[in-house]
């Protein structure tokens, strides 16, 4: 059974409908990516899973609850997490203060200092700048703080909207590999992504959004054949390295 | 003219009105709203302060200790009954509903105590005065002083080292991605407004004994330089609140040992124009963000 089940969910920005019927679902320990360009409701989708935004219609399930219409901090607690859209670092806070918030829900004094350790590990910036304000990190080094701070909170789902934004392609590398280590360490994640051709090669299966709906769904391989037909996601206009320019 | 008297005066106003500013900028901070009810926490503070010592013949420690609670009960009960209901509608349903409290609260008092000031009943030893090295003082100015600095203190720990201050601050940043952290919403609203209360209560303490009398629009005027004192320090700080609380209570000491005798009565009006030519060469107060934020996408 999966661990997460979106089923026919629409939304909507007051009078706007977002999206028009949205079916997911993520098993527990798979990597699967929603792909789609600019505005189809990739993050409108996460934003409902996480009860930032009210669905208008459809129902969320996690690990056989439902979970449509609970606040953002009770679905934090059943064990979902959001790395929001643009990073969203505390950016008066200091890197510590940061982490020490992600690790809010479900906070274990024995084991904060031992997953601090394991964050240092993972990202060693961290441990650099563990006394300055968020605010001051470069672009890349927040998303990889957005990142942590989501991990000290022991998700059993992380959502991760958008990472490699903004990123010179170095670090969209960077991310890209962290992405591969958190599924090899059994987490459990729903990747948002523009870079489909990036997301595709790490992916297990991948939704396809247009228009606030599903278009295609599927292996990674078998979006990859479709790609061909649907091309026109793919242009190089979705590419980091153009994304660095127009910034 | 700048004397030992002057600094020492100068420094319990700035405390009054730091005290003012930050309990203001607590609620805005988080909700982003200028809470226009604000002023009336201070007035009932003040009722509860001769309520309690014409009533209940309570002490004078008790009655400021009733006072500092009915604030914070006053404060806490208007965001659970009030503001807690419309949060989620328009900023401006927040604001009218802030104006509403006030109105309400004013006639409550005005229904059932009277339209008439009362008197209250301060401390024997508020109006004593001491000799500091040639400049008599105040007894209560010390006091206000004595007291911000502890107050202060006390605020800063908590903002720095508690995970509540971190959610705060966390919070008046961001809020949504607060709550994303697992924070409830709920939580940090109720406490920042628990605080403004707080600080409320104290001020008023040593707001209504300037006038040792209290009546339903007492709170008009601190809440007006509770504003000013923000806007001018900056609204996106605490710090920012008590700079300006400071800086506004110099300024205007400033005005009053330098004007004119003729023109003191209008040491309010050259006050506001200070401001608001200030405010024209650094819109965002004397405190700035200490970071700029990034736009991504
Ligand atoms: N706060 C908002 N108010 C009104 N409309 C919004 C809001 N946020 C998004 N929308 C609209 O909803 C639609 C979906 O937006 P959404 O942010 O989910 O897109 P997205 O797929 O995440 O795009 P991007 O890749 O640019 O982040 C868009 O048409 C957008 O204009
Ligand atoms: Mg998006």
């Amino acid at each position: 059974m999966a661990m997460l089940t979106v089923e026919n969910l629409e939304a909507s920005y007051g009078a706007v409908r977002a999206l028009h019927g949205i079916s997911i679902e993520v098993a527990e320990g798979e990597l699967v990516a929603l792909l789609g360009v600019n505005g189809v409701g990739k993050s409108t989708t996460l934003k409902s899973i996480m009860g930032v935004l009210r669905p208008v219609k459809g129902t969320i399930t996690f690990e056989g609850q439902e979970i449509t219409n609970r606040s953002p901090e009770k679905i934090v607690k059943r064990g979902i997490s959001l790395v929001p859209e643009g990073r969203e670092i505390f950016g008066t806070l200091t890197v510590e203060e940061n982490l020490r918030l992600g690790a809010y829900v479900g906070f274990k004094r024995d084991r904060y200092k031992a997953d601090l350790e394991e964050m240092f590990e993972l990202f060693p910036i961290l441990k650099d700048r563990f006394h300055q304000a968020g605010g001051l990190l470069s672009g890349g080094e927040q998303q990889m703080l957005a990142i942590a701070r989501a991990l000290m909170g022991h998700p059993k789902l992380i959502m991760l909207d958008e990472p490699s934004l903004g990123l010179s392609p170095a670090m969209t590398d960077q991310i890209f590999r962290l992405i591969v280590t958190l599924k090899e360490r059994g987490s459990t994640i729903l990747l948002v992504e523009q870079n489909a051709e990036r997301a595709l090669e790490i992916v297990d299966r991948a939704y396809l959004l247009a228009n606030g709906q599903i278009e295609h769904a599927g292996t990674a391989e078998e979006i990859k054949r479709k790609v061909d037909v649907a091309s026109v996601y793919f242009g190089d206009q979705t590419d980091a390295d153009s994304c660095e320019v127009s910034l | 003219m700048i004397d030992l008297e002057f600094v020492i005066n100068t420094l319990s106003l700035g405390s009054l009105y730091a005290l003012l500013a930050l309990g203001l900028v607590l609620v805005y901070g988080i909700l982003k709203l200028v809470n226009f009810a604000y002023g009336e926490y201070i007035m009932i503070a003040g009722y509860a302060i001769y309520l309690s010592a014409t009533l209940l013949h309570a002490p004078w420690y008790l009655t400021l200790l009733i006072a500092v609670l009915a604030a914070v009960l006053v404060s806490y009960l208007t965001e659970l009954i009030a503001f807690r209901p419309v949060r989620s509608q328009s900023p401006n349903a927040l604001i009218v509903t802030s104006f509403a409290v006030s109105v309400f609260l004013q006639n409550v008092v005005l229904i059932m105590v009277s339209p008439r000031a009362r008197p209250v009943q301060l401390p024997f030893f508020f109006s004593r005065t001491i000799e500091i090295a040639g400049a008599t003082v105040p007894l209560r100015n010390l006091l206000v002083i004595a007291v911000t600095a502890v107050l202060l203190v006390a605020l800063s720990l908590l903002m720095k080292k508690t995970v509540v201050g971190m959610a705060m601050r966390a919070a008046a940043d961001k809020f949504t991605t607060t709550r994303l952290m697992g924070v409830p919403a709920n939580l940090v609203i109720s406490t920042a407004f628990v605080i403004s209360g707080l600080l409320a209560g104290v001020a008023s303490i040593f707001w209504v004994s300037r006038s040792a009398s209290v009546d339903p629009l007492t709170g008009a005027a601190p809440l007006l330089i509770a504003f000013i004192a923000v806007v001018t320090g900056g609204m996106h700080s605490t710090l920012g609140a008590v700079v300006g609380g400071f800086v506004y209570g110099l300024v205007f000491n400033l005005l009053s040992v330098t004007l004119p005798a003729s023109m003191i009565s209008y040491r309010d009006a050259f006050m506001f124009a200070l401001v608001v030519v200030f405010l024209l060469f650094r819109p965002a107060g004397i405190i700035k963000r200490g970071y700029t934020e990034e736009r991504v996408g």
